[in-house]
């Protein structure tokens, strides 16, 4: 086991997840009216992937710089060119494969280390839990109004 | 848990590792006693993945739903609904 990781810088306060999920919801919509102007509507598989792309960058700008995660988001969407590289790890992981695992699901984990990686873990999954509860309420709202 | 790795940074870890497992719906449900590193970070990969299953997912039913669902209603709903939450 390895016994470099220093102890843990003490994690952010979480910011409370109301503000956050407003911002959350005025970003990814006013970029939903954004594909919808610009878009072609005979592209829907085009759209469907812009909609994903600003579902990232809604996640990751409402996140904020303060996090690893969303820098990488954000220079990953930055960069057109869709590149798969992950950056080379400079700590060996402390529980094997599972870590490994992880850091290729959690956007920028590939340099963590493993402290880190589990504090960006837990705001990752809060984030896109909460963009995963904002797209299905509109989905749910845009169906009941029917056309 | 090796006590060749320093307690302070031993104890972190262990506390990082049950905040995730606060975080995963299999908990949320059934209240899981604490599990072990390594189920919690399996668990966690698939919560991550099937989330990013989901952007997907929704993705593509809000395009189709582009074409047909009245933006600006929506979007009002949305906003008064989450101002009264």
């Amino acid at each position: 086991m390895d016994s470099k990781s220093s102890a843990c810088s003490s994690p952010n306060p979480n910011p409370t997840l109301g503000p956050s999920k407003l911002m959350l919801a005025f970003r990814f919509l006013r970029a939903l009216s954004l594909v919808r102007r610009t878009t072609p509507a005979s592209s829907r598989t085009c759209r469907g992937r812009r909609i994903e792309r600003a579902a990232y960058a809604s996640m990751a700008y409402t996140a904020g710089a303060s996090r690893a995660w969303s820098r990488a988001v954000l220079r990953r969407l930055h960069h057109r060119a869709r590149r798969r590289a992950v950056a080379p790890r400079r700590l060996s992981t402390t529980a094997g494969n599972r870590a490994e695992a992880l850091r290729r699901l959690v956007p920028g984990g590939g340099g963590m280390d493993y402290c880190t990686l589990l504090e960006e873990t837990a705001d990752y999954i809060k984030c896109l839990s909460m963009q995963v509860e904002l797209m299905q309420g509109i989905v749910d709202s845009a169906s009941s109004y029917g056309p | 848990m090796s006590s060749r790795r320093s307690r302070i940074s031993e104890e972190e870890i262990t506390e990082l590792i049950s905040k995730l497992q606060s975080l995963l719906p299999e908990t949320r449900r059934r209240g899981a006693s604490r599990a072990s590193a390594a189920k919690v970070l399996k668990e966690t990969c698939n919560y991550i993945k099937s989330l990013h299953r989901e952007v997907d997912d929704l993705s593509g039913r809000l395009s189709e739903l582009m074409a047909t669902m009245d933006v600006d209603s929506a979007q009002a709903e949305i906003v008064r609904s989450l101002f009264r939450s």
